[in-house]
């Protein structure tokens, strides 16, 4: 148990290949934080670098209160689950999940002690005694996650520990790691491209792009205050609507028509963000109407989402399912004024 | 070279030229055509043996039928006589010193474990320490360098770093100037029988030292790959569940690379028991450094005795086969698991 502080963190290969730029960022006891972002984008490599496998440029990572950038892997005190599970091919079951606590010259009875504790937790005690060869890919990953448990380390790692799972297994193991974070009451550190997995599960997300950390906040702050183009466009599906407008006061003029915007804004350009959810068939409040030349009409039986053109940009509404409407029909669209963000053209930082 | 001798058998040389790719084309096009006009279900079983056929054929007439011969050979002397087991009788007569028992001993005793162990040593700690070294592919090439000489130009490279000069003389061997430069005496390795003429250990190991060299690029070239088989990943988590870097070898990276040191293992042991070139060019089987090859190669040239020579090879084989197979059924067992 313990807090994790990134404190000016700097990653350079060489002298212009920079793949973390100055990330700071807190993360408190106990807490689940998720790094997320595109691949590529600096997050495995923070990681990483907390972890002791990469060597940190500059800046500081401490863990409580020490700096570990010079503390070797194996002194951090820390579990790591990798994205391919990185079992023993020739250990049992058993003897995988025991190897960290051998590594500690633990007590032989309090070994198997935790071990089978951490074995009943996962529903891994049929499979003690086989080969990580012969399980499936779900029970690898628990194997994975109970090595990880055994020890009771100060932070956990997890490098998308589940893109190897089928769809619906994806959904169990991330329910079952949640629970996991409450039973075990530790700092869980994961990292994620799946801005699904990042909502649902972090406590606050980390939201990085090419090597620079964009936003971190709760799940709920991040959808509903992005800070920027880039957090609005990544998180949430489907992605967040945006329009070039033309702005004067406190409204903006798209190609296809006009909204009232919430604050007054200097005089300019910039890009106007709104999810779907915020276009419906209602009429809005404000004036805001608009017009959609529908494309497509995709009904998921509790939404029903319209693709089409408003004016010479693409959008995407969700409307009741219950509205009738076909491809090639003109829809009459509101739009809720109260959830909409503004972006400037230039740095791509919101308005709000 | 005079290519002209070519030119005089011009028939000959055209039915080489034409001939032979003819011959094999008209094979596999006209075993294909019969193999068409088998039933659907017959061609599967009969289709492998018209593609190995020609395999087959040059291991009997190469392997198989000269193997026989040999066998025959050696319960025959000289005029061709049965002689029952007298030639292998002579072979382990005499025990220790007689018959091809040195020649035994330094195959099965020193061969077998030092040059196994040592090339495998040096193989296994060289892959290990170039895995972590920026230059990895020039100095691996460098180390896989003598694979490329000849033996017998390595026996002679060999020759001059054991060379001995009375002391007090100038030593133009590398080994004994670095001795005397520490005040020892200088040794003459090839002969030097420590620590007894009952067990000389020192000569052979200037063999097998010699042997090994050579061969050591080879090992560490099949280790290097099995261990840039085993993912990084694996050797991370085990640094991050605590483990040291020697524990990491230890306990990951050794279990993991242990079918195929065992692979390269018995393969050395194959290569330790058919030893001959080295002990051929350095120092011609004397001061007992005889080995079963070279005294099979005596027999035959020098004694000219055929049924004794037969008889040492037919020893070397059945030494060898079973260490064959194990060796084929291991490997086959590497390959499985991937």
């Amino acid at each position: 148990m313990a807090a994790v502080t990134y404190d000016h963190v700097v990653k350079r290969y060489t002298a212009d290949v920079t793949v973390v730029k100055d990330l700071n960022v807190d993360i408190k006891d106990k807490e689940f934080m998720v790094l997320v972002g595109p691949s590529g984008c600096g997050k495995s490599t923070a990681l990483r670098m907390l972890a002791g496998l990469e060597s940190i440029t500059e800046g500081q990572i401490r863990i409580g209160d020490r700096v570990v950038n010079n503390v070797a892997a194996k002194d951090r005190d820390i579990a790591m689950v990798f994205q391919s599970y990185a079992l023993y091919p020739h250990m049992s079951v058993y003897d995988n999940m025991a190897f960290p606590l051998q590594m500690q010259h633990m007590k032989k009875d309090e070994m198997d002690r935790r071990v089978k504790n951490a074995s009943k937790i996962l529903g891994l005690d049929p499979f003690l005694k086989r080969k990580p060869r012969a399980l499936s890919g779900g029970q690898r990953q628990r194997v994975a996650l109970g090595r990880a448990i055994v020890r009771s380390p100060k932070v956990f790692l997890l490098d998308e520990p589940l893109s190897n799972l089928d769809a619906k297994l994806r959904g169990q193991t991330r329910i079952e790691l949640q629970k996991l974070h409450r039973e075990l009451e530790t700092t869980f550190i994961y990292v994620t491209h799946d801005q699904v997995e990042a909502m649902t599960m972090g406590d606050r997300i980390a939201i990085m792009n090419a090597g620079i950390l964009q936003q971190v906040g709760t799940p709920g702050d991040v959808y509903d205050h992005p800070a920027n183009l880039f957090v609005a466009g990544f998180i949430g599906t489907p992605t967040m609507n945006f329009v070039p407008v033309t702005t004067s006061d406190s409204t903006a003029k798209a190609s296809g028509f006009e909204a009232k915007l919430p604050k007054s804004v200097p005089a300019g350009k910039g890009t106007l963000g709104f999810r779907p959810e915020a276009l419906t068939d209602r009429q809005s409040a404000d004036g805001s109407n608009l017009q959609m030349k529908v494309d497509v009409v995709e009904r998921l039986g509790s939404d029903q989402y319209l693709y089409g053109q408003v004016g010479s940009d693409q959008v995407t509404a969700r409307v009741d399912p219950r509205m009738k409407v076909a491809p090639g029909d003109t829809a009459q669209l509101g739009l809720d004024t109260r959830s909409i963000h503004l972006f400037d053209a230039e740095s791509e930082v919101a308005f709000f | 070279m005079d290519f002209s001798v070519l030119l005089q058998d011009i028939p000959t040389l055209l039915v080489v030229i034409i001939g032979v790719p003819a011959i094999l084309a008209a094979y596999i096009v006209g075993g294909e055509f019969l193999v068409r006009r088998l039933p659907d279900k017959n061609r599967p079983q009969v289709r492998p043996w018209i593609w190995v056929g020609p395999a087959l054929i040059l291991v009997a007439g190469y392997l198989l039928l000269p193997a026989i011969g040999t066998i025959g050979q050696s319960f025959e002397n000289n005029a061709g006589n049965w002689v029952g087991f007298n030639n292998y009788a002579s072979q382990f007569a005499d025990f220790p010193q007689g018959g091809a028992w040195v020649a035994i001993r330094n195959n099965v005793i020193f061969w077998l474990i030092f040059y196994t162990i040592f090339t495998l040593a040096f193989g296994l700690v060289l892959a290990v320490l170039f895995d972590r070294v920026r230059y990895e592919s020039v100095v691996k090439s460098l180390i896989f360098m003598p694979m490329a000489i000849s033996s017998v130009a390595l026996g002679i490279i060999w020759i001059f770093m054991y060379q001995y000069s009375p002391t007090g003389e100038s030593q133009v061997g590398t080994l004994n100037a670095i001795i005397t430069f520490f005040h020892h005496d200088p040794v003459v390795w090839l002969q030097d029988q420590w620590p007894s003429d009952k067990f000389n250990l020192l000569n052979n190991l200037a063999l097998i030292g010699a042997a090994t060299w050579g061969i050591t690029g080879f090992s560490m070239v099949i280790l290097s790959a099995a261990l840039k088989g085993i993912p990084g990943e694996l050797l991370e988590a085990a640094r991050v569940d605590g483990a040291g870097e020697l524990t990491v070898f230890r306990r990951v990276i050794f279990p993991l690379m242990m079918p195929t040191i065992v692979v390269v293992g018995t393969t050395l042991v194959i290569f330790a028991l058919k030893a001959f070139d080295v002990v051929y060019v350095m120092t011609g089987g004397n001061y007992n450094t005889d080995v079963l090859a070279f005294r099979m190669y005596e027999q035959l040239y020098t004694a000219g005795n055929s049924g004794h020579a037969s008889a040492v090879a037919v020893i070397l084989l059945i030494a060898v086969i079973p260490v064959l197979i194990f060796n084929l059924r291991q490997f086959r067992a590497v390959e499985a698991r991937r």
